[in-house]
C-alpha cells in the first residue's frame, strides 16, 4: 500500500514529463525543427561575423562620417532587444514593402544583432595586438591593407577566439526566438507536437537537445581560454 | 661631397606639452654610421622616430634620399628605411623565414620562392641558418633581435635605424648583436644607431651624436667626444656611464 503511493506520481512525472512514446513519434518532427535552428543559427553567425569585421574596422579606421555611423549601428543594435528586432522586421516592414520570409526576418535580426556585438569583439581584439606590430609592419614598408591581413587580423583572430564563440552561442540560443515569427525551428515544433500529442514530452526533448548541441561549445570557450592563456602571448 | 641621404631641418616634435624635440638638425651622409647617445628621455628614440615617420614631426623638415617626408605626404621613399626596434617586434604568428621574407614579397613584389631564399642567405648572414623553421618565440632574445635585423636587411634599405637594440637584452646575449651590427657597418650601409652602448659606438661609429633635452648638444668622431667632451652636460653624462 505504502509503495504504491510512492510509486504512482513517479510513474506519472514519466508519463506526463519523459514519455518514451511520445517521445519517438515527434522526434521527426523536432529533428526538422532542430535542423532549420542550425540553419538560421550558422547563417546569423556568419553574417555577423563578417558584419563585425566590417564594422570594426570602420570603426577603427573610418574617417569621419563613415565612423560615426558605424559608432551608432553598434550601439543601436547593442541597445535594441533582439525579440523587439524580430517582431518589427516581420511584422512591420511589410508596411513599406518589405516583406521578408519568417527565416529571412530572424536571419536579418540575428545577424544585425551579432555584427554589433561582434564588432566590440573584433576591436578589442585588434586592440589587444601591440602597437610594436603595427610598427615593425609599418617599418618594412606594408600597406595599411596588408598590415591588417598579414600581421594584425591573424594575431587578433586568435585573441577573440573565446568571445567570438561565446557569442556565437549566444546567437543559437536566440534562435529560438525565431518561433514568434511562425518559423519552423526547434522550439516552434516542440510546442506544435506538444499540442497534437497533449503532451509536455517534446518540450522536454527539445530542451534537451539544445543543452546537448550548445553544452559542448560552452566546453570549447573553456578549452580555448585556458589554451590561450597557456600561450600567452 | 657625398650627399646626405637623411637631411632633417629644425625638425620638432612634441607630444602634447611636452617638447620630445627641440630644432634638430642632422645631416647623415651615405654610407655613414652615426651613434646617437644621450640620457634617457633626450628625444633619441624620437628623432630616429621621426625619420621613419613612426612618428610625425610636427616642425621643421626631413628629407630621406632626396624626398621630403612626413606632414601629411605618402611617400614611398620610407620603403629604403629599414628598422631595428628595442622590443624587437617579430610577427609571433609567422616563422622565421616568413618575418624575413614577407616584406620583400608584399612591397618588393618578389615570389615567395626568391623571397625564402633571400630570408635564408640573410638568416646565414646573422648566423641563424638552422633556425628559418622556428616560431620566434622559440628563439632567445638575442637571436629573435638578429632575426630583426634580418627582417630589415630583406627590404635592402638604404638606411638602417636601429633604436635601442640591445636593451632589451640579457647581458650575454649583447655581444652576438653588437657582432651583427658591426659587420653590418662595413658592408656601407647608412646607419643610425640609438645605444647606450658606448663601446660599439667608439669602435663602430663614424659620428657620435650627443642629445640632451630634445636638443643636439654636441657632435663629433668618437675620439672626440669620448676623450674630449666639450659639454659639461656630456661630460657629466659619460662619467655617468663609463664609471661603472
Amino acid at each position: 500500500m505504502a509503495t504504491n503511493v510512492k510509486a504512482l506520481p513517479v510513474m506519472s512525472i514519466f508519463d506526463t514529463f519523459l514519455n518514451w512514446k511520445v517521445f519517438v513519434q515527434t522526434l521527426p518532427l523536432l529533428l526538422s525543427g532542430l535542423t532549420t535552428t542550425l540553419t538560421l543559427g550558422v547563417t546569423a553567425i556568419v553574417l555577423g561575423f563578417i558584419g563585425g569585421l566590417v564594422l570594426a574596422l570602420l570603426r577603427l579606421y573610418a574617417s569621419s562620417p563613415l565612423r560615426q555611423i558605424a559608432v551608432a549601428y553598434i550601439d543601436v543594435f547593442r541597445s535594441i532587444p533582439i525579440l523587439v528586432l524580430l517582431v518589427v522586421i516581420y511584422y512591420a516592414l511589410p508596411f513599406v514593402g518589405l516583406r521578408l520570409s519568417s527565416f529571412g526576418a530572424a536571419a536579418s535580426a540575428l545577424s544585425l544583432v551579432s555584427a554589433a556585438y561582434s564588432a566590440e569583439i573584433f576591436r578589442a581584439g585588434i586592440e589587444a595586438v601591440p602597437r610594436g606590430q603595427f610598427e615593425a609592419a609599418r617599418a618594412i614598408g606594408l600597406s595599411p591593407w596588408r598590415r591588417m591581413s598579414d600581421v594584425v587580423l591573424p594575431q587578433a583572430l586568435r585573441i577573440v577566439i573565446p568571445p567570438i564563440t561565446s557569442n556565437s552561442i549566444n546567437v543559437m540560443k536566440d534562435t529560438a526566438l525565431a518561433s514568434v515569427v511562425a518559423m519552423p525551428d526547434l522550439l516552434k515544433q516542440a510546442t506544435q507536437a506538444q499540442a497534437l500529442a497533449a503532451n509536455p514530452t517534446p518540450l522536454i526533448s527539445a530542451a534537451i537537445i539544445y543543452i546537448l548541441i550548445l553544452m559542448p561549445l560552452v566546453r570549447l570557450v573553456g578549452v580555448f581560454e585556458k589554451r590561450l592563456a597557456v600561450r600567452g602571448r | 661631397m657625398t650627399r646626405p641621404i637623411i637631411e632633417m631641418r629644425n625638425v620638432v616634435k612634441s607630444f602634447g606639452l611636452f617638447k620630445a624635440l627641440q630644432g634638430i638638425d642632422l645631416r647623415v651622409k651615405e654610407g655613414e654610421i652615426v651613434v646617437i647617445i644621450g640620457p634617457s628621455g633626450s628625444g633619441k628614440s624620437t628623432l630616429i622616430r621621426c625619420i621613419n615617420q613612426l612618428e610625425e614631426h610636427n616642425g621643421g623638415e626631413i628629407i630621406v634620399d632626396g624626398a621630403e617626408v612626413g606632414r601629411g605626404r605618402k611617400s614611398t621613399v620610407l620603403t629604403e628605411v629599414g628598422m631595428v626596434f628595442q622590443s624587437f617586434n617579430l610577427f609571433p604568428h609567422m616563422t622565421v623565414l616568413r618575418n624575413v621574407a614577407l616584406g620583400p614579397v608584399r612591397v618588393r613584389g618578389l615570389s615567395w620562392a626568391a623571397a625564402e631564399e633571400r630570408a635564408q642567405r640573410l638568416l646565414a648572414r646573422v648566423g641563424l641558418e638552422d633556425h628559418v623553421v622556428k616560431y620566434p618565440a622559440q628563439l632567445s632574445g638575442g637571436q629573435q633581435q638578429r632575426v630583426g635585423i634580418a627582417r630589415a636587411l630583406a627590404m635592402e634599405p638604404k638606411v638602417l635605424l636601429f633604436d635601442e637594440p640591445t636593451s632589451a637584452l640579457d647581458p650575454e646575449m649583447v655581444g652576438e648583436v653588437l657582432d651583427v651590427m658591426q659587420q653590418l657597418a662595413k658592408t656601407g650601409v647608412t646607419m643610425v644607431v640609438v645605444t647606450h652602448e658606448m663601446g660599439f659606438a667608439r669602435k663602430v661609429a663614424d659620428r657620435v651624436v650627443f642629445m640632451d633635452g630634445g636638443r643636439i648638444v654636441e657632435e663629433g668622431p668618437p675620439g672626440e667626444i669620448f676623450n674630449a667632451p666639450r659639454d659639461p652636460r656630456l661630460r657629466s653624462f659619460l662619467q655617468a656611464v663609463l664609471s661603472h
